[in-house]
């Protein structure tokens, strides 16, 4: 079944009757060439691009409870590639290109809407800062735009620009940033891989490798032993409780971070602003909700869920940016896990075990690097060896001492 | 949360700041053979257990002690507190 707006019609008019399910839920086989552990939109990005690019027939997702509901299900949505160091910024461009031609590739409606970003500056030392990440920005080809106070004035006149501490000076843009919907990218991605025969098999946890001779050979699962000749592991998040089953200690704190979802409103929030005084960034929903959230809350945490002090510190953080936003109610609040690394880049790498690969540690910022990393770990997965726009995200950097360190604070994963 | 100081009681956690994981009490022999090796180890590679972690919070506004807090990651249940002198003092 192929969408399109002659299909939509159509359907309409013969009573809905011939739309078909979007995957398959098959018994999982004995064995497969590549198995993903992890069916969030990472998981099934990899399985999509390694059965669509690199040509692979026998590939499996293992989900251990329904896909897209970690992380997947749990972000604020935001795509964007304006980071600043050579390690990370070109890969996050090739993400930005791979979502602007996302729902052609898919032929699904993932709603990714390129409505900008507004980093907000507050010092003059902000806006040199925000000018040098602006000039990598456009090195990369992400294009970036400094704003005046008067620009941003006229965009986003509601913001409170004469804070007593934080006036608003002006602010770094890019413009082709925005918002997608989590759900539809991880199920266009789950029906593209489906339609090229990747097995998504759902509520089927890994409970361990079975590894002999320093070779992977397969994975136990609550659905019994399923073999591989490679297994990538995809459960950002969840890294740390994953790979101890392979014996391996990771770079990696888990954390959680909160997120904050507002009643409906009309039309009010152009694109997406960030704070630059506090840690607060918030967009508006096409359902009208400030979709909206600050901080993790900083210590080691597998709960999914946070606590109160950084609820009470994200409000503030609104408040002191836009006022109005004290006029709302808030709908929703959720949690979910982040593996914060030790510089706050993520890992997409070979590990010491053969035939076992790893991809996480994305800190809170994986939902935009959806598509390139499914792209990038299925090259990976392909042809051991590194796509070109992710060599740096190695597991020996920090030995090596090549960390990716945009914020600058070492090996203090709840400073990132 | 409320983090059970031995000196001083039931302290909100936000009286605190975090520093990780208390193995990081016991630094590497710098004077080893393979020192380097040893402290790449301890400064980037964490057990990150789901479950009881034994973490190290400083007392920041309050009397400036750090404390071997045990809590339960899954929960975020406050097992107990010592303070790190004593963990370390308990260790030679």
């Amino acid at each position: 079944m192929k969408f399109s707006g002659f299909k939509v019609v159509k359907e309409a008019l013969t009573g809905h009757k011939g739309w078909t399910q979007l995957w398959r839920n098959p018994e999982p086989k004995p064995a497969y060439d590549i198995v993903i552990v992890g069916g969030g939109g990472h998981g099934l990005a990899t399985a999509y691009y390694l059965a669509k690019v690199y040509g692979e027939l026998s590939i499996a997702v293992l989900e251990k409870g329904w896909i897209g509901s970690g992380n997947a299900g749990r972000n604020t949505t935001i795509i964007r590639s304006n980071y600043l160091l050579p390690g990370n910024q070109p890969f996050y461009e090739f993400s930005m290109k791979l979502w602007e031609n996302l729902e052609q590739d898919t032929n699904f409606n993932s709603m990714v809407s390129q409505r900008s970003i507004i980093n907000l500056i507050h010092s003059d030392g902000q806006r040199d800062a925000y000018r040098r990440r602006g000039n990598a920005m456009m090195l990369s080809d992400a294009g970036a735009k400094l704003l005046s106070r008067d620009d941003i004035k006229r965009m986003v006149p509601f913001l409170n620009f004469d804070n007593a501490r934080f006036p608003i000076k002006g602010g770094l843009m890019q413009s082709r940033a925005g918002t997608a919907r989590h759900d539809g990218v991880v199920w266009g991605y789950a029906r593209g891989a489906d339609q090229r025969g990747v097995d998504i098999i759902q509520n089927c946890e890994v409970t361990g490798f079975k590894i002999e001779n320093g070779k992977v050979l397969g994975v136990e699962t609550s659905r019994g032993f399923i073999g591989a000749k490679k297994v990538g592991v995809s459960v950002a998040g969840s890294s740390g409780r994953v790979m101890e089953k392979a014996g391996m200690r990771l770079p990696i704190e888990s954390h959680a971070l909160q997120a904050f979802v507002s009643e409906g409103l009309k039309p009010t929030i152009p694109g997406v602003i960030t704070f630059g005084a506090g840690h607060f960034y918030v967009s508006q929903s096409d359902k009208g909700g400030l979709v909206f959230g600050g901080d993790i809350d900083g210590y080691n945490s597998y709960a999914q869920r946070g606590n109160l002090p950084v609820v009470e510190d994200v409000l503030e953080g609104g408040m002191a940016l836009m006022p109005m936003i004290g006029r709302a109610r808030l709908l929703r609040a959720w949690g979910g896990l982040v593996d914060m690394s030790m510089d706050g880049s993520p890992i997409i790498d070979k590990t010491g075990i053969d035939g076992l690969y790893f991809n996480g540690a994305w800190n809170y910022g994986g939902f935009k690097a959806t598509p390139a990393a499914g792209y990038t770990f299925a090259h990976l997965l392909a042809t051991d060896t590194p796509h070109e726009t992710a060599t740096a995200f190695r597991f020996d950097r920090f030995n090596r001492g090549y960390v990716i360190d945009e914020k600058g604070v070492g090996a203090q994963p709840n400073l990132h | 949360m409320l983090i059970p100081h031995p000196l001083l009681g039931l302290r909100d956690s936000q009286e605190f700041t975090y520093l990780g994981d208390a193995s990081l009490m016991q630094r590497p022999d710098a004077s080893a053979e393979n020192a380097e090796a040893q402290f790449c180890d301890y400064v980037f590679l964490r057990d990150n257990p789901a479950g009881v972690h034994r973490e190290l919070w400083f007392h920041e506004q309050g009397d400036r002690s750090w404390l071997v807090v045990t809590r339960d990651t899954t929960t975020h249940e406050i097992l107990g507190a010592e303070l790190a002198l004593d963990v370390k003092g308990a260790a030679k």
